[in-house]
Order: C-alpha cells, then sequence, then structure tokens
C-alpha cells in the first residue's frame, strides 16, 4: 500500500465519520427544539386557560334600582350626625325598592328569592353615597348596585337556562325578573373595581385580593430587609474571610441542606419560635416575613457565594498588591462585581418567597381577613393563600377569580423577574 | 516529593527528555548547594536572608539570600516551577493569603523586616508595588484604575491633587498621550500592551520604591513588550524594580544584575553580562545554552 493510498484511505473514513457525526448533530438539534416546544406549548396552554378563565372576573353585573331614601328611615331627628346615618338600615331600603319594582310578589318565599338578586353590597353602596351627600336624603335616587354572584354568573352566561329549574342556582321566577331588568335596560356589566380595591368577603361580588396584595407586599418587604443584608454577609464571611477547615465546611454542608428542607417545615419552625415562644402576632406578614427569610437565606447564601466565586482572582491580587485590605478588596471590587449575581439570586429568591403558601398556613395567614392590613403586624394574608382560600369556595364566582388573582400573581413574579434581569444589566461590568 | 508537585522537573525526566546530566540530580542534593557569585550589593534596598518556603510539605525555596540594590533592575530566571515567582511574591507578602504558605528567614525592606509583628501589610505594599502576569486593570474607568491607590493610601485630598498624581503616573508610564482623551472609559476597554501600562502606572501612583513584575509581559504581542522594557530602563531611574522572566533576551535587554533559579535554590547571581557571556554554575550555563527550561 502506497502512501497515497493510506491517505485516501483516512480521507474517506473522514468523510464516512463526518456524516454520521453531522447526523448526530442535527439529531441533538432536534432534541433540543422538540423540548423547546413542548415546553411553549404547555406555557400557552397555561396561559389560555388561565386568562380564558379569568378575563370574565375583570367585570361585574350591576343593577339599577331605584331607592326612596324616607328621612325617616335614616335620620328622623334630621341630627346629619354620621354615627346615626351609618346606621340605618339600608338593606331594608334595598328590599323595598325591589318590591316596589314588583308589587305582584306577595309571599315570603318569592320575596326572598327577589331579595336574592342583588349583593349585600347594594347596602353599603348608598351607605355611601348617603354619608358622602346627606343632602340626597329624603329623595328618590337611582343606584347602580352589584348583583349577586348568581346573577353575574346567569349574566356571564356560566348558568344553563335549559337545564330544570331544580339543578338551577337561579330559579324560573328570578329569571322572568332579571329579563325584565335586562329589557329595560337596568342590567349592565362594569369594570370589577371592587376586585382590585376590597379585601376578601364571602360574597365572590364583593370579594378582592387588594388585602392579599397588600399581605404578599409587607411580606415580602420584611423578607427582603431580612434575607438580603443576612445573606450576602454571611456568603462574604463564608466565601472571602473565613478559614476553610472542618466547621466552614460542616456550614456550608448545611446551608446547601437548608435550601432543600420542605418549605412547610419552616412554617412549623416558624410557628414555634415567632409565635410560640416569641410571641409575635398571629397571621402577621411580619411572621410571614420572618418565616419566608429563613426558607430564602440558603438560596440568597448559594447565590451570592457562586456570585463571589465568580469574580476573577486577578481582581482581588490587583487590589491586595496595592496594598488594599482584606475589607477593602471585597467591598471596593469583589462585591460590586458580584452585585448583579447577587441581586439576581435574591430576587429569584424572592420570586419563590412570593408563591409560598405551606409555610404560611402553618402561621396562620390563611384566616379569613376582610380588612386591607395597614401595618405588617396587622392580620392579612398572602396572594397564593388567596388563591387557596378560594379555591375552597362552593360558589361558582370564585372561579373565576381564583383565575384572576393567578394572573396578578403571575404579573407579580413577571414584574420581580424583569425587575432581576434590568438589575443585573444596569449594573453588569465587564473585565 | 517532587512527583506530586507538576511545576517541579525532576531530574530523572530532564534526563530523558535532554539527554544530559545536570550537575545536580535532586532536590536533596541541591540543599547543600552554595550560590555561585556575589548575593550582596553596595546600597541595597531588600535583603532576603536564609528565606525558604512550604508550600505545606513543599519545600518551594530553598535557602535563599539575595540582595537588591538601590535603583537597579534585578531579573529573576530559570525554569517554571524553580520559585522565581514564589520569591518575588514573597517581597511583598502577596503569600500571606495563601493558607498553606509558610515562610521563614528574613526579608529586609530598608533594615527593616518586612515578616515583623507590627509592620502592616498595606505600608508593605504601598512601598513595595506589584505587576502581574495578566493585565489586570479594574473594571472601572481609567482614572480611577491610577487614583485608586493614591486615594486608598490617603495620598490625596482634593480633585486638583488626584488628577496631578494621574497624569503623572500615566505620563511615566508612557501612556497618558494614547488615553488622555479618554480617561473617563473603562480601563478593560484598552488594548492588553496598554492595560500592562495602565498597571505599571496604577503601581507607581503611590510612588513606591520598590515594584515587583511577574513576567509582565508574558501576555503581550513583541511591540507592546518592547514598550515595556522601555518603560523598565526608564523607571529605573526612580524605582528599584525586581523582574521575573521567562525570556531570557528580556533578561539581558533590561536588567543590570540576573538571578538564576533552579528547583528552589538561587543557583547563581552576578551582572547580567557575566551570567549571559560567562556563567559560573553548570546549571546556569546548561539552561541559558537552552539544553533545558
Amino acid at each position: 500500500m502506497t502512501d497515497s493510498n493510506v491517505s485516501n484511505d483516512s480521507a474517506s473514513l473522514v468523510k464516512q465519520s463526518l456524516r454520521r457525526r453531522h447526523r448526530s448533530e442535527k439529531r441533538f438539534k432536534l432534541y433540543g427544539l422538540v423540548a423547546i416546544s413542548i415546553g411553549l406549548v404547555f406555557l400557552v396552554l397555561l396561559f389560555a386557560s388561565i386568562i380564558g378563565n379569568g378575563y370574565t372576573a375583570l367585570s361585574q353585573t350591576m343593577m339599577q334600582i331605584e331607592v326612596d331614601l324616607a328621612a325617616d328611615k335614616i335620620d328622623p331627628k334630621q341630627t346629619l350626625d354620621p354615627k346615626i346615618l351609618r346606621a340605618a338600615d339600608y338593606g331594608g331600603m334595598v328590599k323595598t325598592a325591589l318590591r316596589k319594582e314588583f308589587p305582584d310578589v306577595k309571599k315570603r318565599k318569592q320575596k326572598k328569592a327577589l331579595y336574592q338578586l342583588v349583593s349585600s353590597g347594594a347596602a353599603e353602596t348608598i351607605r355611601n353615597a348617603v354619608l358622602a351627600d346627606p343632602g340626597i336624603i329624603g329623595t328618590t335616587q337611582t343606584f347602580w348596585v352589584p348583583a349577586d354572584d348568581d346573577v353575574d354568573m346567569l349574566v356571564k352566561g356560566y348558568i344553563d337556562r335549559d337545564v330544570p329549574e331544580g339543578d338551577r342556582r337561579v330559579k324560573d321566577i328570578q329569571l322572568a325578573w332579571i329579563d325584565r331588568f335586562d329589557e329595560q335596560g337596568r342590567i349592565e356589566k362594569r369594570f370589577n373595581k371592587a376586585f382590585f380595591t376590597n379585601g376578601d368577603s364571602r360574597e365572590p361580588e364583593l370579594a378582592g385580593i387588594w388585602g392579599a396584595v397588600v399581605g404578599s407586599i409587607y411580606t415580602l418587604l420584611v423578607t427582603l430587609v431580612l434575607s438580603f443584608p443576612i445573606g450576602v454577609s454571611a456568603a462574604c464571611y463564608l466565601e472571602e474571610f473565613a478559614p476553610k477547615n472542618r466547621w466552614t465546611d460542616l456550614i456550608e454542608v448545611n446551608i446547601n441542606n437548608l435550601a432543600a428542607v420542605p418549605s412547610i417545615v419552616f412554617g412549623l419552625l416558624g410557628l414555634a419560635i415567632f409565635i410560640n415562644w416569641a410571641g409575635l402576632p398571629r397571621s402577621a406578614p411580619l411572621v410571614g416575613g420572618l418565616v419566608l427569610s429563613l426558607m430564602t437565606l440558603p438560596t440568597v447564601i448559594i447565590a451570592s457565594r457562586a456570585a463571589l466565586k465568580s469574580v476573577p482572582p486577578s481582581i482581588r491580587e490587583a487590589a491586595q498588591g496595592m496594598g488594599a485590605s482584606a475589607m477593602q478588596t471585597v467591598t471596593d471590587h469583589v462585591l460590586p462585581l458580584a452585585m448583579p449575581g447577587m441581586l439576581t439570586g435574591t430576587i429569584i429568591g424572592m420570586a419563590r418567597a412570593l408563591g409560598e403558601t405551606a409555610p404560611l398556613l402553618m402561621i396562620g395567614m390563611v384566616a379569613f381577613i376582610a380588612d386591607v392590613p395597614q401595618s405588617p403586624v396587622d392580620p392579612s394574608t398572602a396572594l397564593p393563600v388567596q388563591i387557596y382560600l378560594w379555591a375552597d369556595s362552593p360558589e361558582r364566582a370564585f372561579i373565576e377569580r381564583i383565575s384572576a388573582a393567578i394572573i396578578v400573581l403571575l404579573l407579580f413574579l413577571m414584574v420581580m423577574n424583569g425587575l432581576a434581569v434590568w438589575l443585573r444589566s444596569r449594573f453588569e461590568r465587564r473585565w | 516529593m517532587d512527583s506530586l508537585n507538576p511545576f517541579i522537573l525532576s531530574p530523572g525526566k530532564l534526563e530523558a527528555e535532554h539527554g544530559v546530566a545536570t550537575t545536580a540530580e535532586t532536590k536533596e542534593e541541591l540543599k547543600s548547594y552554595e550560590t555561585v557569585g556575589d548575593i550582596t550589593v553596595d546600597n541595597p534596598r531588600m535583603t532576603a536572608r536564609d528565606v525558604d518556603v512550604f508550600y505545606a510539605d513543599n519545600h518551594a525555596i530553598i535557602d535563599v539570600s539575595l540582595d537588591i540594590g538601590s535603583n537597579e533592575v534585578i531579573a529573576m530566571i530559570g525554569p517554571s516551577g524553580c520559585g522565581k515567582s514564589t520569591f518575588l511574591r514573597c517581597l511583598n507578602r502577596m503569600n500571606d493569603t495563601i493558607d498553606i504558605c509558610r515562610i521563614t528567614g528574613s526579608i529586609k525592606l530598608d533594615d527593616k523586616d518586612i515578616y515583623a509583628r507590627d509592620l502592616d501589610v498595606v505600608e508593605l505594599r504601598a512601598r513595595v508595588g506589584m505587576v502581574f502576569q495578566k493585565p489586570n486593570p479594574f473594571p472601572k474607568t481609567i482614572y480611577d484604575n491610577v487614583a485608586y491607590g493614591p486615594r486608598l493610601h490617603g495620598l490625596v485630598r482634593t480633585k486638583a491633587e488626584t488628577d496631578e498624581v494621574v497624569f503623572q503616573s500615566l505620563e511615566k508610564a508612557g501612556l497618558f498621550e494614547e488615553v488622555k482623551d479618554r480617561l473617563d472609559q473603562p480601563g478593560t476597554g484598552l488594548s492588553g500592551g496598554q492595560q500592562q501600562r495602565l498597571c505599571i502606572a496604577r503601581a507607581i501612583a503611590v510612588a513606591p520604591e520598590v515594584i515587583l513584575m511577574d513576567e509582565p509581559c508574558s501576555a503581550l504581542d513583541p511591540i507592546a513588550t518592547a514598550r515595556i522594557e522601555e518603560l523598565i530602563d526608564e523607571l529605573r531611574e526612580q524605582y528599584t524594580i525586581c523582574i521575573v522572566t521567562h525570556s531570557m533576551q528580556q533578561a539581558a535587554r533590561v536588567s543590570q544584575r540576573t538571578a538564576y533559579f533552579h528547583l528552589g535554590k538561587l543557583i547563581e547571581v552576578g551582572p547580567t553580562n557575566d551570567i549571559f557571556t560567562n556563567p559560573s554554575a553548570k546549571l546556569t550555563e546548561d539552561y541559558i545554552t537552552g539544553r533545558f527550561g
């Protein structure tokens, strides 16, 4: 065999292997594409189902009623004292208004069905109007009041008129009344402002997420204020100052283990320590934030250490060679370079904390709380817990509100992740 | 022991690769070796006596004594892993940060022991600056790179003073003309040679007495190298310079004295001319004639 034969041979061998390599390369690319497509399909499905279910919660059915604000019922002595104005029986006035609308309704059972058309929040609407302008006392006013959640569901098409009356939440006679309102143009879907401004309620048409949003914000603030400085300091000490010995190894292993502890365990720990032993208030965002800090700390420490490790040693050498002390090296050079990574890690940890339900259940943030919390020590709930609570409710109208609340939660997460991306690009420096 | 450290050439390997027997076969045999040439100078700036360095069990520097004269450029040459960089880093205690490193013997700067308890390493490093192998400017502006040292040590108070120090240092490092219009741009955006000159400017901004250079040109192209070498020659008038280099030509070009290290031992030291034209030690001769290294 001559030399040229040998080289020809090897050339064809290379060619063959080349074809094989190209094939496997294409296959590998295909796997990746398939994986990404599957992921995207599920993402689209998730969003489609949530948004499809949730967008109707943005509107709420309102009914127009004419209420006689008789002075002798509201403020017989004409004191205009807000206390008396507030205590008047507006619910009764709403009922009177409805009876006046349908004078032929006489039976008690039918009357009750009639009263069910409007929400119990109608009285609240009228009370607020009277308190805002006591001058309307003694007149007859028209009000747009929220309809009951069953009427709302009917108008939105979630209740089928064709099923037998016994299986339907809205009875035939109520259907007739609603249709009459509709014919007169006195029933209308309007933007559901209550959903974004109210706290929780047993009545779906009055239930809102603002209380949960404020609770989540307080909780996350407490978590951020605690976990970021503590986590970054711990990471700096472990990475830059601590001697490498058996103790620091042990600490490192334990931090990694803590990151993998189920979150409900942190909830139990918080219940035992912060509530039972330290006596902090139950259901408070303060305690929620403390518990979530415990949960987030390992994540922050691990991310911060990784960020510190990725700072090239040449920068440390340069600073030390200039006569910077160990602390100056860290604060002047290493920390600014590691900051984008630390911030990203922290925000990812915070995003996890935002979506966390289990530990909050343990410390009582699962209670039914209708008020919007005014401070981190007020009883409160959080967004994911609110979703969990509503998912437990039987009313059909809560289903769309769950989806709407999930949309709000997802928006929250997107804003936080966007913030992480922005912070990283803002502070990132090349070396 | 040697087999644990890939950087230390085992004599057996040397023989196998180059077919020459070195005069000293092992580190053990070298231990009793006496340095050839005059280790002292008339006006020493730094004096090292009986310095031994251990990395855990590895005896990296064995009983090295050497004077470094004022306003001279001393080159340290030798094969990889011979300890020349380790010795250089002992001179401003950069080895302090390595936990397993242990140093015995005495190193004095102007008759003051730099390993004395009462000496602050921060002060030492202000007096003994360092330029590293790979250019490592801070990811800050060119101006802030140079201003960092003076600000750190409180050498400047006002903006005007800082400006003066920064401009002078850049001028001395031969960089001012090239960067005067972009002082507010990041130092990392410069070319490799400019970055290294920026690092030199940064080092001289704190007015050190000694500048240590650890293979300052090994990451640079020949033209950038030539500029740095010119610069070293100019800086000699004001500073004492220790340079570790792999290039014997560079050592011959820039230095007045040359020290040859082998397996952690200082084999020979003397005027550069003598070392390269008429070495006294067999090991030195073997190295500079290219038989190994």
